[in-house]
């Protein structure tokens, strides 16, 4: 096994060029359990701890700009403000001493369906940058970037480089259900992301499908009935029947299995009471 | 570190005696991480060893390839069930199970080969170079299907480890007179013992062409028995020592790495350290038994019992472990600690390609406790009775009779258990919304803010034995020595009992402290160097080598006084020990100990409690030593639409006899009662088709200290006689019930039925197959 | 590969690292420190806690390569020249130790959000402790060791 230690993003991205198959290694969360479970035997390890261009954010017109080695707890501790969303489920993520490691980047490299990061992202239309040496920079939006599951699109010398998105212009709510209060990996997660300027409803599933899925039914029909309603410009809450039908709608759009942390029938019924109770908070929260 | 430096590390020398919340001798060690655990052992030139298991629940072995694993660098040991010089099967009460399997496996974890190699990346990798050609079979996957007719047979006879049949009292004429009767059938799933040190040890090859073994275990003697008998070595070439064990609970009664790791030292003549990973953990060791229970209980409309109907199937996977004696635990407990004037229950134990199931704490007892109190509910609710009331209507006390015939001849306070219960204030009820997530069921996870909350409150009550049941010859035995240490006296204790966190050698000391009078004491490593102690199991360590302890500290004490009498011309008679002296009936010193300690003083002492006899045709008999009884409140609440818990609190009532130490008692028990409400709402080996699914921490979860309840604990000390001061053992009275009662409070928070435990969000929620909720 | 790093503030180099151990295993087996404990290798447990560079981590999921030149305190490292911690003693007075295995990890945790809050609720001990699990004390008595543990340090503070 070779172990590469690139310190600049250009190293980082020849070392990818010349060893497409090098597995890239962040906080080592998900990398070292493979590692230490003997699932994995990389030939090359590509740690990319060092580079320094991965581990900062920067707001940049507008939108934020979060590099791939942000880590949860620094998420929560200096994004929670802008990205709530984001911070919420990032509070979910294992323990203080996984968020301390853990980054984004390395949620969006495993692509697990189960990862905390993926719904808040997917709500709030974010936008991951992946670079490689051969074509530079390029941006995929987040609901074209998962293929599979542990399937994502980038090619096999590219890296994450960082997530784009605009900081909340409105509520956003996670939920996540598993049976147990702390550290717990998603039976099923929802994460909802009100944009009032924009007046639309952002969704997110994650662990009830193969990859992290969208509810676009239930984003045109929940921003249908604020705006017929003029519930933007009221403030007021939707009825309850129409919180209701945007949580079966979320249910609708989800694509579960029977596994270990739940069965499908129980991730949908999951989904319908967090769809609404989420989205309930969420036009509560930016009103 | 090295056994030399680990046998350099000094305990904290206990300074109290009896009574006294005195500090663990060893936690100075622990908090600094200076302590020397199984895993932490190492030796120069040491070689890791590795186990190639099954991955089939159920196969034929056609053939086993080791060429091309021996071939690799770094590897100096392949070994199969041909290298096995001596008994080729082991097995803690009948030897079923095969050291490395031959022709066939019978679970998926089967060891079938071993390696030892250089570094344990080259020994994984050399079990992976191994090539075993299987034939699979289809597993039997279930208790019931394994004792149906026509059932395949995984054994010669039937699939039958060990039935149980108790008759009691009349029940067809019992039945003919009751006005209520309820009936139900429970399922408990299969819990792991999920201890935090995973199974290692260091086998070191000896000049003599013996052994010395390290290894976490409960039960030194039993160990030392099966590796000898497998190695062909006589007993007294097998030394083994317990090295520091990270929790047990029962799932180091059996075998793991001690025969493999001795076979591998010997065929290297090196030392052979073997340490498992937490996935193999959970298919090295023996689970608690999953088990279906259907019941039936008959009561007059007042509330009075007069029967209950049991049938009970253990499923006790492919090997025997403790099956048969789980059986008879599960059997002789099965009603409950109430008054039962007939009683028919018929518990069997089979064999399954399941994982093997063996002890665990709570012993058979857990599974009943929840089958029998689920029954007293549903009788309560049929009566239109409080629960409370019904189970003090029909509560034990001393002087009553089991099921099994015998008379309870202790204290059995099951009516003021449940009474000081009822009387501790409830917690707040939650207020409506704005609440902290931690406070809510889901925790951080954000999943209510205060909709679908509702609460319920539930009580149970248990019961088990303590020590060996039915007849086994159960002892201890303990050496004591006192001796002048740099002008002080030092009294060493050395026993066999293995100290695997409960605290044993705490109270060793505080007997020794207290017996002796002198303040010095020390307990010395256990190991086979003194005689069986017996196992750290059934909560009977603290009374039976703190027997042992007790009684050779009054053995050297009499020496002493013999001494003293001799050396002075007095009547050893009219002398007591007192501060570290010996003094007349006046209080007047006559010697010091250390002009008495010129040459050390020694006595070794076996201590036997009461005898027990086995069960007859009839399931009748003086099976139990003593018994444990205990009670929980749970207050919970749950998020009905989601399924979701947040335990509230679960408080516990518990008769320990006398508490030795306060401190250690009561973590005993909110250990247990942890325990237990995690396999109320999370804890499950899972199996499809005699697969384990989730051998990690990430799908087997047990309680975060945000899941724990508060747990608060109403000690009772009711002496028990004949008992060591009065003690009664306690480290598993609390997690027999305290599941059982959160079961309880979820039905009244839900309104469901619940007759399984673990629960599971969907069952708590209603969600149909659907999709919808019918809450 | 060789690996530099420094441990509880001392230098330390140990040649023919596999690339791909962790750093639990760097600790343990090649630098005679087994205070952190090997028990899930998965980050679910948290008794191989250490502090990295002044970070809490599991030290199962670093790979040794990653830990060039890192500084490291690892449970042996917080003892004071004078004896235990008052954490460390916090734990063994207040019961919060049985079998110890996930001691050492709950020890680092506890200094860990100790010194980011002085003062921490139940709610906080108990979220900020959720990492490490223990099996024998259904945890009651670690949420009074680190109370105790936050009291003491509260009054050396004062009395300095």
């Amino acid at each position: 096994m070779e172990f590469l230690q690139p310190s600049t993003w250009e190293e980082a991205l020849a070392a990818k060029a010349a060893f497409p198959d090098a597995v890239p290694i962040q906080g080592g969360t998900d990398v070292m359990v493979e590692m230490n479970f003997d699932r994995r035997r990389p030939d090359v390890l590509l740690d990319l701890g060092r580079v320094r261009e991965l581990a900062d954010w920067a707001s940049d017109a507008g939108s934020l700009r979060v590099g791939a080695g942000v880590t949860y707890a620094r998420v929560i501790a200096e994004l929670g403000a802008m990205l709530p969303g984001l911070a919420l489920a990032a509070r979910t993520v294992g323990s203080p001493q996984i968020r301390n490691r853990g980054t984004v980047g390395g949620n969006l490299g495993a692509a697990s369906p189960a990862g905390d990061s993926h719904p808040p992202l997917l709500a709030a239309g974010a936008v991951y940058e992946v670079a490689s040496a051969a074509r530079g920079a390029r941006r995929i939006p987040a609901h074209e970037f998962y293929l599979g599951p542990k399937r994502n699109a980038l090619e096999p010398d590219e890296l994450i480089a960082a997530i784009y998105l605009a900081p909340a212009a409105g509520g956003q709510q996670f939920a996540k259900v598993g049976t147990r209060n702390a550290m717990v990996i998603a039976a099923c997660s929802f994460a909802v992301a009100v944009d009032r300027s924009a007046r639309t409803i952002g969704t997110g599933i994650g662990s009830a499908g193969p990859t992290p899925l969208q509810a676009p039914d239930a984003e045109r029909y929940l921003a249908g009935v604020i705006t017929d309603e003029g519930l933007w410009e009221s403030g007021r809450l939707p009825d309850e029947a129409v919180l209701e039908r945007f949580g079966a709608l979320v249910a609708d759009a989800a694509r579960p299995i029977d596994d270990v942390r739940a069965t499908a029938s129980y991730r949908r019924h999951a989904l319908t009471v967090m769809g609404r109770r989420t989205a309930t908070w969420a036009l509560r929260d930016g009103r | 570190m090295t056994v030399e430096q680990a046998a350099e590390l000094t305990l904290t020398p206990v300074r109290s005696g009896v009574g006294v919340s005195v500090p663990r001798p060893d936690g100075t060690l622990k908090v600094s991480g200076r302590y020397a655990y199984s895993s932490d052992l190492w030796a120069a030139d040491m070689l890791w060893g590795a186990t190639l298991r099954s991955p089939h629940p159920s196969a034929r072995i056609r053939s086993i390839d080791v060429g091309s694993a021996r071939a690799m660098q770094g590897v100096h040991a392949v070994l199969t069930h041909n290298d096995v010089p001596g008994r080729r099967t082991y097995g803690v009460e009948r030897p079923d199970q095969p050291v490395l399997a031959w022709d066939v496996v019978r679970y998926q974890g089967e060891p079938v080969a071993l390696v030892a190699a250089d570094h344990p990346e080259t020994a994984r990798r050399a079990v992976a170079a191994i090539v075993v050609d299987y034939e699979p079979l289809e597993p039997l996957c279930d208790g019931d299907a394994a004792i149906a007719r026509g059932a395949r047979k995984l054994r010669e006879n039937d699939n039958e480890v060990h039935r149980v049949r108790i008759r009691h009292g009349d029940v067809e004429s019992a039945a003919g007179l009751a006005d209520v009767v309820v009936s139900g059938e429970y399922e408990i799933g299969m819990q792991d013992q999920a201890f935090l040190g995973p199974e290692s040890g260091l086998a070191v090859p000896a000049g003599d062409g013996g052994l010395d073994l390290y290894v976490a275990t409960q039960w030194l003697h039993v160990d030392r028995d099966q590796v000898a008998a497998s190695l062909a070595l006589p007993h007294d070439l097998i030394r083994m020592t317990n090295a520091g064990v990270g929790g047990a609970f029962g799932g180091r009664e059996d075998l793991s790495v001690q025969i493999h790791a001795g076979l591998l030292a010997l065929a290297t003549q090196r030392a052979v350290k073997m340490v498992y990973s937490r996935e193999e953990s959970f298919f090295g060791h023996v689970h608690r038994h999953p088990a279906k229970l259907r019941y039936e209980h008959g009561a007059t409309r007042e509330g009075d019992l007069l029967y209950v109907r049991a049938s009970i199937v253990l499923d006790g996977g492919a090997y025997a472990s403790t099956s048969a004696q789980v059986c008879v635990a599960a059997a002789s407990f099965a009603c409950g600690p109430y008054v039962v004037p007939s009683a028919a229950v018929d518990c069997v134990a089979v064999y399954t390609n399941n994982p093997p199931c063996g002890a665990m704490r709570g012993f058979g007892a857990v599974q009943v406790c929840f089958a029998y109190e689920s029954q007293m509910d549903r009788l309560a609710a049929a009566l239109d009775l409080d629960p409370v009331a019904l189970r003090r209507r029909n509560a034990m006390a001393e002087g009553s009779v089991t099921p099994t015939g015998q008379v309870v001849r202790q204290p059995a306070p099951v009516n003021e258990l449940l009474e000081r219960l009822r009387a501790r204030p409830l917690p707040l009820a939650p207020p409506t919304g704005g609440r902290d997530p931690r406070e809510l069921p889901g925790g951080v996870s954000n999943t209510t803010h205060g909709e679908g909350i509702r609460r319920g409150v539930g009580y149970a009550v248990g019961w088990k034995n303590i020590g060996f049941s039915g007849g086994l010859d159960d002892y201890s035995t303990a050496r004591v020595r006192v001796s002048a240490a740099a002008g002080e006296p030092l009294v060493e204790v050395h026993t066999a009992a293995c100290e695997v966190g409960q605290g044993g050698i705490t109270v060793q000391a505080q007997i020794a402290r207290t017996v002796i009078g002198i303040e010095h004491v020390v307990v010395l490593a256990a190991d086979t160097g003194v005689g069986n102690a017996g196992s750290s199991s059934a909560s009977r360590q603290t009374w039976l080598t703190g027997g042992a302890v007790e009684a050779a500290c009054r053995a050297v004490g009499e020496e002493l006084l013999g001494r003293a009498a001799d050396r002075h011309g007095l009547d050893p008679r009219d002398l007591r020990l007192r501060d570290g002296g010996v003094a007349s009936a006046d209080g007047s010193v006559v010697a010091t100990l250390a002009e008495l300690l010129d040459e050390p003083a020694e006595a070794t002492r076996e201590y036997r409690p009461r005898r027990t006899t086995p069960l007859d045709e009839n399931g009748q008999g003086d099976v139990t030593m003593a018994f444990a009884f205990s009670a929980h409140r749970a207050v919970v609440d749950v998020d009905v639409e989601l399924g979701l818990v947040r335990l509230v609190e679960v408080a516990t009532a518990t008769d320990v006899g006398k508490a030795l130490n306060p401190q250690s008692v009561e973590g005993q028990i909110e250990g247990a009662t942890a325990q237990g409400v995690g396999l109320a709402v999370m804890e499950e080996i899972q199996t499809v088709g005699s697969r384990i699914r989730n051998p990690s921490f990430t799908d087997y979860l047990i309680p975060t200290i945000l899941d724990a309840p508060a747990m608060p604990s109403e000690i009772l000390e009711l002496p028990q006689p004949d008992a060591p001061f009065g003690i009664n053992g306690v480290g598993e009275s609390g997690i027999v019930s305290s599941g059982p009662a959160v079961m309880a409070a979820l039905r009244m928070a839900t309104g469901r039925a619940l007759e399984r435990m673990p629960v599971r969000p969907h069952e708590l929620a209603g969600a149909t197959a659907a999709g919808g909720a019918s809450a | 590969m060789r690996l530099k790093c420094t441990v509880n503030g001392e230098a330390q180099e140990v040649d023919g690292v596999w690339e791909g151990e962790s750093l639990l295993y760097v600790l343990r087996e090649r630098m005679a420190l087994p205070g952190s404990k090997n028990a899930c290798e998965q980050g679910e447990c948290g008794s191989c806690s250490v502090y990295l560079n002044g970070n809490l981590v599991c030290s199962c999921l670093v790979a040794a390569g990653q830990a060039e030149g890192a500084d490291i305190t690892t449970v042996e490292g917080l003892a004071r020249e004078d004896g235990l911690h008052p954490i460390q003693r916090a734990f063994v007075e207040a019961g919060a130790v049985q079998c110890g295995f996930c001691t050492p990890g709950f020890v680092v945790a506890t200094h860990d959000l100790l010194r980011r809050n002085a003062d921490p609720s139940e709610m906080e001990i108990r979220e900020a402790l959720a990492g490490n699990l223990c099996r024998c004390t259904g945890y009651t008595k670690i949420v009074d060791a680190v109370r105790l543990a936050a009291e003491r340090l509260e009054l050396e503070r004062r009395q300095a």
